[in-house]
């Protein structure tokens, strides 16, 4: 068999996938969102830039997911870095796997079960009455901004945790002697070895958890009461509640648009921070 | 002439949980020599090198640096660089912030141009002048070398540690950084401290050699000392190469131990006056001290190998009194007296004193 022909076969059920499963679907939501709403909803041919222009009426929707899925993925950043730091450079080896399988296991149950767990924990008989209990006044929790980001951050903390592991894990710890040895401290030489020898997973693990978030709408919507809207929210319901799926594949394919911006941008900005590295995987 | 120590050893022994690294190791290093701890892997030279640089902490015994106990004292107080295997150089940042790494370490923070031109004369130093901009991954094995001595000198250390710096590079590029490193070490007049697992590095850097062996000092000695007189068959091995005849004392005659081997084979040799006859030693004996002849007298012997090797010619040989024996003899005088080939019978020689008695045990 040609080499030719041999690696076309091996690529066929790749290229199958993605043809059915992205390229088709994404020119479907292309050409809908040109069309026209039916009277019964639905879609109707046409070519307007209507649903575009109209755009406006679903800012909320694009604000918050511009703002909190970005402040997600930092929350997420911040708190993943110092455990996976702990996990890979200072927890004892014998303990390490098990400590690292406790960061998964929340995976064994569905988000959704998980996210209405959240709802007794913030709602007003959890958190909020041991709160009033201490005295400490009474702050409501659940559907805030706040709920939703907690959700968000127990619900993607272990994409990040896992990349920035993996980093850590595999970096050369006499490069850390090294850095002692000619006079750094140890806290400095968090800072000026083995933070920027973890850029290749802090970029795998913040693009994970970002390009999640951009499409989140489960979170938002069981601990953000529909107060706290995300753009997948506004899909889930311009395309099953009021059935407007040209409207909804304008929003859809603007949010795929804005996702590339930003992912681009922030592709350029990790190369630029690791020197140039051609070799910091990012995904 | 007694200079005060640059770096001591007292009585010091490092303990993993039940293995034990290195013990009841007592070492006085000396201001500006070069030093070098040899040994097999495991003898524990690494382990010294390393309490030395503070990454290992002395289970007992105490650690001077410079007069002062350091005990405890992290690596990054220490008044010590390491030359790290491999050398562990930083792959994020380029060459010329590697070397300068440690001099912006200092606090009050050095200025900008005095740190550019401290690094443009180490890179001088290391002869890579025009390198500073370069990544570390663009450099060759030999260059990444030069960098990580660079960058261990910059903060003029007192002590210069260096961890087998020359194991990933291959022969010729071996031999000429010995070459250099060993100027550059008069030049800076640092103490060098080697850590190395090859007897012919250490013999031609070394001011003082310390031959390890199973976590205890073995022998501290020059390298011609070690060579000529090592104190024990581990050493004798060790250093250089040796046929053990196993003898019997009989007597002294001038300075000179009367030894018996094989029976009924006299040997004079070099060894302890002290030695009392009857005591049971192993003579060493340098494959180029024995002379091999066709004459009629002598030990009689088989070669049954040769092995040419270019300026010199290894003869396997095989004695029905002494058993195995290796001799060598210099090109020269091969070419002038006829190579010998295999199964040829011939008779060895050796002069007075030039074997060396070895208490056993």
């Amino acid at each position: 068999m040609r080499p030719g022909l041999r690696t076309a076969l091996f690529l066929a059920p790749a290229t199958a996938w993605l043809l059915v499963m992205l390229v088709m679907p994404l020119v479907v939501v292309i050409v809908f969102s040109f069309g026209e709403r039916g009277a019964a909803g639905g879609y109707v041919p046409a070519f307007t830039l209507d649903n575009y222009a109209n755009l406006g009426a679903r800012w909320t929707a694009f604000r918050n997911t511009l703002t909190l899925a970005p402040l997600g993925t930092v929350l997420c950043l911040l708190i993943a870095w110092p455990l996976a730091y702990f996990l890979a450079l200072k927890a004892d080896p014998r303990w390490r796997t098990v400590l690292l399988i406790l960061v998964i296991v929340p995976f064994w149950t569905s988000l959704l079960i998980r996210s209405y767990a959240w709802i007794q924990i913030l709602g007003g008989s959890g958190l909020p009455r041991i709160i009033a209990d201490l005295g400490l006044g009474k702050p409501r929790l659940i559907n805030t901004p706040f709920a939703v980001m907690v959700g968000i951050v127990y619900g993607y903390l272990p994409l990040m945790v896992f990349p920035i592991y993996v980093a850590l894990e595999k970096l050369d710890r006499r490069l850390l002697e090294a850095s002692g040895d000619l006079g750094s401290p140890p806290w400095r030489t968090v800072l000026q070895v083995t933070l920027p020898l973890s850029m290749a997973g802090v970029a795998t693990g913040s693009m994970l958890v970002f390009i999640l978030l951009m499409g989140e709408f489960l979170v938002p919507q069981i601990l953000g009461g529909g107060k706290v809207f995300f753009v997948g929210n506004a899909l889930v319901d311009l395309f099953l509640q009021s059935r407007n799926w040209p409207f909804g594949a304008a929003v859809a394919a603007t949010l795929v648009a804005v996702m590339l911006v930003t992912v681009t941008l922030y592709m350029r900005a990790i190369r630029r921070l690791s020197g140039g590295r051609d070799d910091v995987a990012l995904m | 002439m007694q200079s005060q120590p640059i770096a001591e050893l007292r009585k010091v022994t490092k303990r993993y949980g039940a293995v034990t690294a290195a013990s009841g190791l007592d070492l006085a290093i000396l201001p500006g020599e070069f030093l070098s701890f040899l040994g097999p892997s495991g003898c524990g030279k690494t382990t010294a090198l390393r309490m030395l640089a503070g990454f290992e902490e002395a289970t007992e015994g105490e650690v001077l640096i410079d007069g002062q106990v350091v005990n405890g004292v992290p690596p990054h107080r220490r008044p010590v660089n390491m030359v790290f295997q491999q050398y562990a150089l930083f792959p994020h940042l380029t060459v010329a912030q590697n070397v300068a790494y440690g001099l912006n370490q200092r606090r009050p923070k050095l200025p900008k141009a005095e740190v550019a031109a401290e690094v443009a004369r180490a890179l001088d130093m290391v002869r890579l002048p025009e390198f500073g901009d370069r990544r570390i991954w663009e450099m060759s094995g030999g260059q990444q070398q030069r960098v990580a001595l660079a960058r261990a000198i910059i903060n003029r250390p007192k002590i210069l540690l260096l961890d087998e710096p020359m194991a990933a590079l291959d022969k010729k590029l071996r031999h000429d950084m010995q070459i250099e490193l060993k100027s550059l070490q008069r030049e800076l007049g640092i103490t060098f401290v080697l850590v190395t697992h090859d007897q012919e590095e250490a013999l031609s850097m070394s001011d003082r050699i310390c031959i390890m062996d199973q976590g205890r000092i073995a022998q501290i000695a020059t390298p011609e000392e070690l060579y000529d007189r090592p104190q024990s068959r581990y050493v004798a091995d060790f250093v250089g190469r040796s046929n053990f005849i196993p003898a019997k004392v009989t007597g002294h005659d001038g300075g000179l131990v009367v030894a018996e081997a094989a029976g009924a084979l006299r040997v004079l040799a070099r060894g302890d006056a002290a030695l009392p006859p009857g005591a049971a030693i192993t003579l060493s004996l340098r494959p180029e001290e024995i002379t091999l002849a066709t004459a009629q007298e002598g030990i009689e012997a088989e070669v049954t190998h040769r092995i040419f090797l270019g300026e010199h010619t290894e003869y396997h040989l095989k004695s029905p009194s002494l058993g195995t024996l290796v001799a060598v003899a210099p090109r020269a005088s091969e070419a002038r007296n006829g190579a010998l080939a295999p199964g040829a019978r011939v008779r060895l020689h050796w002069r007075d004193g030039a074997a060396l008695a070895l208490k056993d045990g």
